[in-house]
């Protein structure tokens, strides 16, 4: 260390330039390999040898479903080797005529919207088979036909209030359980906090099984499985960095960990439901509605736990509602006027990450808000925290499945 | 009824409701929940949209879209219908005719509906392969040469000897060889040859196979010369009738046992797109085979008329009378025979019976006028 200060103390005016040079000549040097190793690859295409006279490998994936009045539009996505043409497109085991908008070849990665002037049955299903070039075929299922919902400021509107339904209001309803929950001593308090944990738990599962069935039918160019959990890792560190800049976090700092994870997993919710809105909300009853609601509940009371001992502000209470419920009202507009299935993928693996973190939080919490340790999570209150947690989401989860 | 947002929620809603949010992309709703709410305006509102499909031929807007590259593909559909092929004839020390064919099995790719693709085998680049015709009682000679990248062979359906089969071991050729197929036409009718290497369904089903047939020799069949002769080829009682030739094929473009395109002569609405012409006053005459793969059945039938028909072609007497559709199993061929000169003109449609077939591409017109000018 010396001796270089030396150096450079001895070399005053050619030095530093010197060393630039030289740092720009390493960088150079790299870089040069790189485009002779390019220029090689082209020159030579070894990859000739691999040739073997195979057509090139095409994927296509069903992006967006669109019914109304004048027939059926659908949105593909290309993933081939190589630019795919789309040739024929057949509705129901029956040559259609369509209109492809981009026209011409799809290039890997992109999309194009298929119109198809064809006649669906209210209520029936529908079988589309896009017939590529060299012969390969692409189904996609309609299963129950109903027209999309068209979308217009009250659409957007409607769609916001039924957000608010599913996402803030609940909350709000589980976070006035606060007074009733003050008088809780220590046992009430563990069961509490296990019960938050619990229904993360839940929420942590649901979300990564929901997760990873949208990746697998998101295109493959988006790498789904890898996406989902790259993004939930991601989500997961950032938020356990940030967490704990201050140390552990536990109070109100606490409680807005919990209300940003079950924010994030309410947008992934906003997002399936927005999805139901764009493919014509068949089905999309009351029981979805209520089943949201009474699952969200719980939610509003696990943000509620880690708050017992103090006495926050009416308006933290309101803004960690906001932060925990709101989501789901921009999740719905996503969802309905964008739907993709690769974007919910990552909404959803980023709010597992973002569960996974609240959940180490409030063990932590757990574990040293009277000094017991892990003792504290064998306690019999906490066992029967975390089963009812569970037990409860899982319970009003079924209201929401068919 | 409640009004959900744009949702009217009913009672029948209220009972059935619910929904898989969890596949996320697709909805799918058990029973028919809200769907049944507005069904009728729903019904009505996509019914009104109907009038848009109106437009092209009598199919509406159930065709393919565009046309099919036949210089490419180097046959034009239209004239499959009329090619004959009746090789080149010479006289025998015995006084017989020696009818000699030239087949060539050449790997093609041919489109089969606008924009598909098909990598064919093919006999002489054509799918099906020449309609080769010949006179009860020639002497056959077939030279085939195998110019493809796979073992094929000529297997007739007529009567000749074992050796002569185009089975393993009797005709069938490696790449760059020939084989000369040397026997009598025999029996007379409406045959089919096709290509009997293994495995047998992908040789069939990638195009090898065409149309084999025999004309009667008026003089063997003094009882129905008139009808002999009118089958005749280049007699001036067959210059009256207007003969087709159509095979019924199909083609599993993706490999799952079961054909994307059905068509008569390979390509997907060809004759619906350029319907067959016909002279009202003049008789009709179908020679029709079905070498349809994966599918055990095919069918013809007509619209506005009625027709005879001769079962493989090998009687003067029609086999059934007076039908408008028959069917086909595959492999089966025979005679169509058939007149317009009551009707009007326009244009009639036909097509197999299966629904399926005919909206996969299998089906055509004949537009009847009154004389071609
Ligand atoms: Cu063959």
């Amino acid at each position: 260390m010396n001796e270089v200060s030396r150096i450079t103390a001895a070399d005053q005016t050619a030095g530093p330039a010197r060393k630039s040079r030289a740092a720009l000549l390493w960088l150079i040097l790299p870089m040069a390999a790189l485009g002779l190793a390019i220029v090689w690859l082209v020159v030579t295409n070894p990859l000739q040898r691999f040739g073997n006279g195979a057509p090139p490998v095409e994927t296509l994936t069903f992006e967006r479903t669109i019914l109304s009045d004048d027939g059926i539009r659908v949105l593909v996505r290309a993933g081939g080797s190589e630019p795919m043409t789309i040739a024929q497109v057949q509705v129901d085991d029956a040559y259609w005529q369509f209109t492809q908008d981009p026209p011409g070849p799809i290039s890997r990665g992109s999309t194009a919207w298929i119109h198809l002037p064809f006649p669906w049955v209210l209520g029936e299903a529908h079988a589309i088979n896009i017939v590529t070039n060299t012969g390969a075929t692409f189904e996609h299922e309609i299963a129950v036909a109903v027209p999309t919902p068209a979308h217009n400021a009250t659409s957007l509107l409607s769609q916001a209030l039924l957000g608010v339904f599913v996402g803030f209001v609940p909350v709000t309803i589980g976070m006035m359980f606060y007074p009733a929950l003050r008088g809780v001593g220590r046992d009430g308090m563990d069961f509490l906090l296990a019960l938050t944990v619990g229904l993360l738990a839940f929420l942590l599962v649901d979300a990564t099984a929901e997760a990873f069935e949208l990746a697998g039918e998101a295109a493959a160019i988006f790498q789904g499985q890898a996406m989902v959990w790259l993004a939930a890792a991601a989500s997961f560190l950032l938020l356990m960095a940030v967490g704990r800049r201050q140390g552990a976090p536990s109070g109100v700092a606490l409680a807005t960990f919990i209300a940003l994870g079950i924010g994030l997993h309410n947008l992934g919710e906003g997002l399936a439901i927005g999805a139901a809105f764009a493919a014509g909300a068949a089905g999309l009853g009351s029981f979805l509605v209520l089943g949201f609601m009474a699952h969200n509940i719980t939610e509003g009371i696990g943000i509620s736990a880690p708050l017992l001992k103090k006495r926050p502000a009416l308006w933290i209470f309101a803004a960690l509602a906001l932060l925990a419920g709101g989501p789901a009202v921009v999740g719905l507009w996503i969802g309905s006027l964008a739907y993709a299935p690769q974007w919910s993928a990552l909404a959803l693996a980023v709010g597992a990450g973002a569960i996974l973190q609240v959940i180490v939080e409030v063990a932590a919490y757990l574990m040293r808000s009277d000094g017991r340790g892990t003792t504290a999570l064998l306690a019999p209150a906490t066992i029967a925290g975390l089963t009812t947690g569970v037990a409860f989401m899982y319970g009003t989860a079924m209201l929401v499945k068919v | 009824m409640t009004k959900w947002g744009p949702f009217e929620i009913t009672r029948r809603g209220l009972l059935w409701g619910g929904v898989s949010a969890a596949g996320g992309s697709v909805i799918c709703a058990s029973g028919s929940s809200l769907a049944q709410s507005d069904y009728s305006a729903g019904h009505s509102a996509h019914t009104a949209a109907s009038p848009l499909l109106g437009h092209g031929s009598a199919h509406g807007a159930m065709i393919t879209v565009g046309d099919v590259d036949e210089a490419r593909n180097g046959f034009e559909t239209a004239k499959l219908l009329t090619e004959w092929d009746t090789g080149t004839v010479s006289r025998l020390p015995d006084g017989r005719n020696l009818r000699t064919f030239e087949v060539e099995a050449i790997d093609r790719e041919i489109e089969i509906a606008p924009g598909i693709m098909f990598p064919a085998w093919t006999y002489n680049g054509r799918v099906p392969g020449p309609s080769l015709r010949a006179t009860e009682g020639d002497r056959l000679r077939i030279v085939f040469r195998n110019l493809g990248s796979h073992p094929h062979s000529m297997h007739f359906h007529g009567i000749h000897a074992a050796r002569m089969d185009g089975v393993p071991g009797a005709g069938l050729i490696d790449p760059g060889d020939e084989f000369v197929y040397e026997f009598d036409a025999r029996p007379f009718g409406c045959h089919l040859y096709h290509c009997h290497a293994l495995p047998l369904k992908r040789h069939i089903q990638k195009g090898m196979y065409g149309l084999f047939v025999i004309d009667p020799d008026p003089a063997r069949h003094p009882e129905l010369t008139d009808i002999a002769r009118s089958r005749l080829l280049g007699t001036p009682e067959n210059a009256e009738w207007q003969e087709f030739a159509m095979v019924m094929n199909g083609f599993d473009t993706n490999f799952d046992n079961e054909n994307e395109v059905y068509a008569v002569n390979t390509v997907a609405h060809a004759y619906m797109k350029r319907p067959i012409r016909i002279v009202r006053d003049r008789p009709v005459r179908i020679y029709l085979a079905n070498i349809v793969e994966f599918d055990p059945i095919n069918s013809f039938h007509l619209h506005g008329n009625f027709f005879d028909y001769f079962d493989q072609g090998t009687t003067l007497a029609p086999t059934l009378k007076t039908v408008d559709l028959i069917t086909q199993c595959q492999a089966q061929r025979g005679i169509i025979e058939f007149s317009f000169k009551d009707h009007e003109p326009g244009l009639y449609m036909f097509h197999p019976h299966q629904s399926e077939f005919t909206e996969l591409g299998w089906s055509g017109m004949f537009d009847v006028v009154e004389a071609i000018a």
